[in-house]
């Protein structure tokens, strides 16, 4: 019960810095949804890579490395570590500077103005948002899980204890806790809820700051602890090498090169989440960006290396885990390798980076409030205060919501496939459509909209051929099933995804936005010389 | 601090970009570094710390001159009062 009591006191003083934060802020719409853009650049480094560091990062990490070896880290942190820091660079250094010339604090205000439209921007709107939801539900059910494999009830030998519990008329043994999947997630949903209603933008980021240097400090003592309690990395390393059915874990052997090179674009989806683009424009100086820049892929580094390894390290462990019960490995490393007390510690670390849904239900409701109530004159009807009073309320609906799906889907879709699966991909494919508006005077509302219809269309046929292939799905291990026999290996179900020729669907989604968005722009009339004039000013 | 050659930055990105595709590490485990890291890990986590030198190479010779110059502009109107988060 320790390692529950340690993570409660977690939860306890995020709590309290959401409160500190609501006591420091202003009634201001730009204050509750972007702390007045004011984040000095260590605040903001800290908390733009803590939004970015969710469950996925560390369960979904090992939990795939567990499956599929070293590779995880190449597939998603090395590509992230280069492709993240130059969207940063490229797109959200322009995102502040936009935000602070012309008051922006979505994208879709910045669309809406760029291309002078409407529709477009609504439908960005509802996309975007709808994209978002998995995320937030991911956060959920990663509290949930953290906090009944922390709170896992352990006999005299520090192992935990079995129970015997009788499955359709079977007597089997399983684990039992203090705190179960559903009160943990509760427990993380109203936490998170309590600080972002109160705190907005600076709580937000601030409890990000502090998650993320918790997580730091204590993700590297437990990676150390760990490997001594088991006898040093290298023979536990030696171990998994001289054993045939963990030594591919130790190469690529079960990634393909495709799918590889596929994952290279996945990270595009980053700077497009709205999260993280809103986050952009809190920054106080320009300055902030070049130390984030150099700095994060160095904090990827020492987020995910440990996280990869540990989930090796638990396949030797813990062998013949199924995909969706390798998610809490790191968990277990962490239960039965350190004291009660650093486990509750480490546990608090890992739920920081499992909240990590604060962000998403801040730019969610800062979207809603912006991009819906606002546009349509709520602000101007009803004033400033019920525009963030209005924010808060939807703040407590999402949050809500997104506990009772997290309810409902637990144990039907892995974290990581259901991040992957629904908004990875499409908001790596509208990055496209944002590099052409800051980028490209000539490009406009026609091409954006095909861009996100052909996103919309593609990310639905995905998912349509998905469902419809769960029958012959192959299992871990086994070579993929062609889905039309006739086209050969055009279209093939592999255990967790749709190729197409061996790559994954997002590179198709990415290059035919791009093509979709260059195309239609050349065909239709361009946007005003007004307002080209005023997003390329003549002595830029 | 004179801006390079932009062709040779963006020559240089995408280097750094193929250089992920390390196809000659696919099925090698050995040599361990440091004893306990498969050669596949560690070329990768070595390629986070070329990613972080790439943006530093960014950060000097290829930084926005225009976001310095609407810095400056913010800091030249009056000051309002706001809370440093």
């Amino acid at each position: 019960m320790i390692p529950a009591i340690v993570v409660f006191l977690y939860l306890a003083i995020v709590i309290y810095i959401g409160i500190f934060a609501f006591r420091k802020g202003k009634t201001s719409g730009e204050d509750y949804f972007l702390a007045s853009r004011s984040l000095g650049s260590w605040v903001f480094l800290l908390s733009l890579f803590g939004t970015n560091m969710t469950a996925f990062a560390i369960l979904g990490s090992s939990g795939l490395a567990y499956q599929r070896g070293i590779g995880v880290y190449g597939l998603m942190a090395s590509a992230s570590g280069l492709v993240i820091p130059l969207t940063i660079f490229f797109i959200g250094t322009r995102l502040w500077a936009l935000g602070k010339q012309h008051g922006h604090m979505t994208q879709v205000q910045y669309f809406r103005d760029r291309w002078e439209c409407s529709f477009t921007g609504t439908l960005i709107f509802a996309l975007t948002a709808l994209m978002l939801v998995p995320y937030i539900i991911i956060g959920v059910m990663g509290g949930g899980q953290t906090l009944e494999a922390l709170t896992t009830i352990m006999g005299p030998d520090g192992k935990p204890k079995m129970f015997e519990v009788l499955h359709n008329g079977a007597v089997v043994l399983e684990h039992r806790h203090y705190v179960s999947y559903e009160v943990g997630g509760g427990m993380v949903a109203l936490v998170v809820m309590s600080y972002v209603f109160f705190g907005g933008m600076r709580g937000t980021a601030w409890v990000n700051t502090f998650q993320t240097v918790l997580f730091l400090c204590f993700g590297t003592a437990a990676f150390i602890l760990i490997g001594k309690n088991l006898g040093g990395f290298d023979t536990l390393v030696q171990n998994l090498a001289a054993n045939p059915k963990t030594a591919p874990l130790l190469t690529r052997a079960r990634i393909p090169v495709e799918e590889f090179f596929s994952y290279t674009f996945i990270p595009l989806s980053s700077i497009m989440f709205p999260h993280i683009a809103i986050m952009c424009m809190t920054a106080k100086k320009a300055s902030a960006f070049r130390k984030t820049v150099i700095f994060y892929p160095i904090c990827i580094m020492l987020i995910w290396l440990p996280s990869v390894f540990l989930g090796l390290v638990a396949a030797g462990q813990f062998p013949g885990l199924k995909p969706g019960e390798s998610d809490d490995v790191i968990l277990r490393l962490l239960t039965e390798n350190t004291s009660t007390v650093l486990a509750g510690v480490l546990g608090a670390a890992i739920m920081a980076c499992v909240m990590a849904s604060d962000s998403q239900i801040l730019a969610l409701c800062t979207m809603f409030t912006e991009d819906i109530f606002a546009y349509y004159g709520g602000k101007e009807r009803f004033g400033e205060k019920a525009q963030v009073w209005t924010g808060r309320i939807f703040v407590v609906l999402v949050t809500t919501v997104a506990y009772l799906i997290a309810l409902e889907l637990k144990d039907k879709a892995g974290i990581f496939e259901l991040a992957i699966r629904f908004a990875f991909s499409g908001f790596a494919a509208l990055a496209p459509v944002m590099l052409a508006a800051l980028f490209w005077k000539r490009s406009n509302k026609w091409g954006a909209l095909a861009a996100v219809l052909w996103v919309t269309l593609t990310m639905v046929g995905t998912f349509y051929l998905y469902e419809i292939t769960e029958a012959i799905a192959p299992k871990p291990g086994q070579p993929p099933v062609p889905i039309f026999p006739a086209l050969g290996n055009l279209l093939v179900r592999t255990p967790g995804n749709i190729t197409i020729h061996g790559y994954l669907p997002v590179v198709f989604m990415v290059l035919g936005s791009a093509l979709l968005m260059v195309i239609v722009s050349l065909l239709t009339p361009p946007p005003s010389a007004a307002t080209i004039n005023k997003y390329f000013p003549k002595n830029n | 601090m004179k801006p390079l050659r932009p062709w040779l930055l963006a020559a240089l990105v995408v280097l750094i970009y193929a250089l992920h595709q390390d196809f000659w590490n696919w099925d090698r485990i050995e040599p361990l570094i440091c004893g306990f890291l498969p050669i596949g890990l560690a070329y990768h986590a070595a390629y986070s710390l070329l990613a972080a030198a790439l943006m530093w190479v960014l950060v000097r010779w290829a930084w926005p001159t225009q976001l310095d110059q609407l810095e400056k502009s913010e800091a030249r109107r009056p000051e309002e009062k706001d809370h440093n988060a």
